[in-house]
């Protein structure tokens, strides 16, 4: 080889202060207070005076660089050549000039981007990779966010909630989408199926063996190779196999389905931060549109909406009225299933005499 | 000779609808044919439509890496490129943002050149752990388009078992909650460890999130082993004259239902004067009120951070959220951020020497217990850390232990009074 490869600058995370609009850069860390002075935009008020209105606008995540030129092309009309995304993949932009927001929101909405996503809304849905990306999904990400705020679309541009709600997609079991005031996750409904030839040539056999959560994994031997079986009954279909194990396929067009979950929150305002609870499984894998998750998720939207009070968040609202009322104002069938089992599972039984009649 | 565009009637649905669409984006893509990315994207757009068909997954992953590194790159080989030739190879290079993702245009509009000239055009602003996505490059192009983007200023991140890509809230940029500055902890921490970034060799990948206050507007507390979380050790702040107003302009009913009812521990108290009580001990530094009165109340002026330790979703033993490790760091002079970034790299060095393979810092603790952490960390017990004391009755005290840990207890107590 005559060309040496390139040694790597390994300048880690670069500084935010040459990105920093020049309002945000001129006040850091003096911020004094701000409001809301319609849905889509947030006013800050530094010490020195200095205003900065936002404008906040859903994107698809998935950027073709023409549609990431358009955001660019916005900012430097509106913005000073400067923006911002949030971790939803919300983007932000800002100016000192409060004349120029109306226009800039107009402009948003002319080129696509719909503007919202503040204070009391349903904000753009965090997702995954799913099959347009990842290795080991069994549904795509980018379809069901699409197709959900589609539907969503009014109560990501109103502030109508009683509180945020933040909703998640994962397409599979390890759940990368997180947390979710709602979130809408792949279920395994059965054990993966496994393909023995494979199993010796690519699968470190002992880590897979560990990786099983309930040890339903154990090595095997099929027409004299070494490979894996799975105690069917013990096997939880989590899918965890999947990822080292390839042959071990998790996934199928039927098999694989969705499950909706509620009441997780990561902030520690109120109530500390809480995990998701499962709420509705078995949703068909409906490409292209998923409309029976659409169903249940707006089913939950429009119960916490009309029942939820100020500042609630999803979880809070469960909290206040139970589960009990829960299943009955979102017309949620409550089965077996929802039942705990897991390790601790006892924990999340009712041990008192408070019960909801 | 250029492909066909492949029909796509399952994705084609995915373009009406108010929401922008990522379908429209890639066809855009694909339609380029001038470009050098436009079969590859064609191709991908027939793999994806046959996902949407069988629901199946076509990828799967491999070894591709860039020359000094480790990690960082996500490589993707079609398990259908007969079919799909053009897109056979679509990798994903992970690039680390500035903290807060705050950009400018002209390098922002340079990223997508590179893109253009060595990928596929298409660009994920951002991936869960907060990475700028670059994806769909192949394995030729990964290393002339990663040249290119590090010149620019930008570090390959994480991925495997390895000190992940970071993620921030906007913090001091632009909000007035802000109790640390997260831009300064964000860079310092993740800076200081990216050998173990770069050359993926822990027992299984760490997080690390910052999150200003509260709010944890990084999801930090849940998705990360590491959780920065801003708070103050004083009173909050409070301008009567303007909670006075926000009294008269919602009404006492409001304040009373929304602000004092809603304090967690009840800290809260509207005087007859419409002035608030707080009960500053009793305040758990929550921000609710301070979100709904953000011109009256503010957090104190002592400020820093809650570092909460092992959260992490799903596998193994279930779902973590990050506990309580320092109650209180403060973050105000310049060794006060030193001292967490000591923190974050005794952790990991912590975590490298004593967790199992595969394993989560969060299970890790959960395996040896909190006290053993705590130990090999060296840092003191505190009933922060707790919800409520030990229940189960099988707890093993030797000889003079008890008494050890008395004295320590009232040593700190002793120390914290002077």
């Amino acid at each position: 080889m005559s060309d040496k490869p390139r040694v790597p600058d390994e300048c880690g995370v670069p500084s935010a202060k040459p990105f920093m609009h020049p309002t945000l850069k001129a006040n850091y860390g003096k911020w004094k207070w701000h409001d809301r002075p319609r849905p889509g935009v947030l006013h800050h008020v530094a010490e020195s005076g200095d205003e900065i209105w936002t404008v906040k606008a859903g994107t698809p995540r998935q950027l073709d660089v023409f549609t990431i030129h358009k955001l660019c092309d916005i900012a430097d009309e509106f913005c000073d050549g400067h923006l911002r995304f949030t971790v939803r993949s919300n983007a932000e932009f800002m100016t000192p000039d409060e004349s120029k927001v109306d226009t800039l929101i107009a402009k948003l909405e002319d080129e696509g981007f719909p503007v919202g996503g503040t204070g009391n809304s349903v904000s753009m849905i965090s997702h995954t990779q799913g099959w347009l990306h990842c290795d080991i999904p069994a549904t795509d990400a980018s379809g069901v966010v699409k197709a959900l705020m589609d539907e969503l679309i009014d109560d990501f541009r109103n502030e109508e909630m009683p509180n945020r709600v933040k909703i998640t997609t994962s397409c599979c079991q390890i759940n990368c989408g997180g947390q979710g005031d709602i979130a809408i996750n792949v279920q395994h409904t059965m054990p993966p199926r496994i393909n023995h030839d494979m199993v010796s040539r690519v699968c470190e056999r002992p880590s897979v063996i560990a990786r099983c959560p309930v040890a339903a994994i154990r090595p095997a031997m099929v027409s004299g190779k070494p490979t894996l079986e799975v105690d069917e009954k013990k096997c939880i279909c989590c899918g965890a196999c999947f990822p080292p194990c390839p042959p071990m396929q998790i996934n199928h067009a039927e098999y694989s389905r969705i499950a909706i979950w509620a009441g997780g929150k990561h902030s520690s305002t109120r109530s500390k931060p809480a995990f998701h609870k499962l709420v509705s499984a078995n949703l068909p894998n409906n490409a292209p549109r998923w409309p029976e998750c659409a169903d249940v998720v707006k089913k939950i939207l429009r119960a916490y909406k009309e029942d939820g009070r100020p500042w609630e968040r999803v979880n809070e609202w469960i909290d206040r009225i139970g589960w009990p009322k829960f299943f009955e104002l979102t017309g949620l069938p409550f089965t077996k299933f929802h039942l705990e089992t897991w390790k601790g599972g006892r924990e999340a039984l009712n041990a008192s005499s408070q019960v909801r009649l | 000779m250029a492909e066909k565009m492949h029909d796509t009637p399952m994705l084609d649905e995915l373009e009406s609808g108010p929401w922008p669409s990522f379908v429209t984006g890639l066809k855009r893509l694909a339609a380029q044919e001038d470009k050098p990315y436009a079969d590859m994207m064609k191709d991908l757009l027939g793999q994806l439509e046959l996902s949407y068909n069988t629901r199946m997954g076509y990828w799967k992953g491999g070894a591709v890496s860039v020359f000094g590194y480790g990690g960082g790159v996500i490589p993707r080989f079609s398990e259908v490129a007969d079919k799909y030739p053009a897109s056979s190879e679509f990798h994903t290079l992970r690039i680390m943002p500035s903290p807060g993702m705050h950009y400018d245009t002209k390098t922002l509009r340079k990223l997508c050149d590179i893109w253009e000239e060595y990928g596929s055009g298409l660009i994920a602003l951002h991936g869960q752990s907060g990475d700028i996505m670059m994806q769909g490059c192949t394995s030729e192009n990964v290393q002339k388009s990663f040249d290119e983007i590090n010149k620019l200023g930008f570090d390959m991140g994480g991925a495997g078992p390895a000190v992940r890509t970071s993620a921030s809230c906007v913090g001091m940029a632009r909000c007035e909650h802000a109790c640390y500055d997260t831009q300064v902890a964000h860079i310092s921490c993740v800076n200081s460890v990216l050998d173990d970034m770069h050359r993926p060799a822990l027992p299984y990948k760490f997080k690390f999130k910052f999150s200003a206050c509260a709010n944890d507007c990084t999801n930090s507390i849940h998705r990360s082993d590491c959780s920065v979380i801003g708070t103050w050790a004083d009173d909050i702040q409070v301008d009567q004259e303007a909670f006075k107003q926000i009294v008269a302009d919602r009404g006492r009913k409001e304040i009373i239902d929304q602000v004092i009812a809603m304090c967690p521990t009840r800290a809260l108290s509207l005087n007859d004067n419409d002035t608030l009580d707080v009960d500053n001990s009793s305040c758990v530094k929550c921000m609710h009120c301070i979100n709904v009165c953000t011109k009256a109340l503010s957090p104190g002026k002592k400020r820093g951070a809650t570092i909460c330790v092992g959260g992490k979703r799903s596998l193994k033993i279930g779902d973590l959220m990050g506990t309580v490790v320092v109650p209180f760091l403060p973050l105000e002079t310049e060794e006060d951020y030193e001292a967490l970034v000591e923190l974050g790299e005794n952790i990991i060095e912590f975590f490298a020497e004593n967790a199992l393979e595969h394993e989560r810092c969060g299970e890790m603790i959960a395996r040896i217990g909190l006290p053993n952490f705590l130990e090999g960390l060296g840092i003191e017990v505190d009933p922060n850390m707790i919800i409520h004391p030990r229940i189960s009755s099988y707890v093993r005290i030797d000889g003079d232990e008890w008494e050890e840990e008395v004295g320590k207890w009232n040593q700190r107590k002793a120390v914290a009074a002077e």
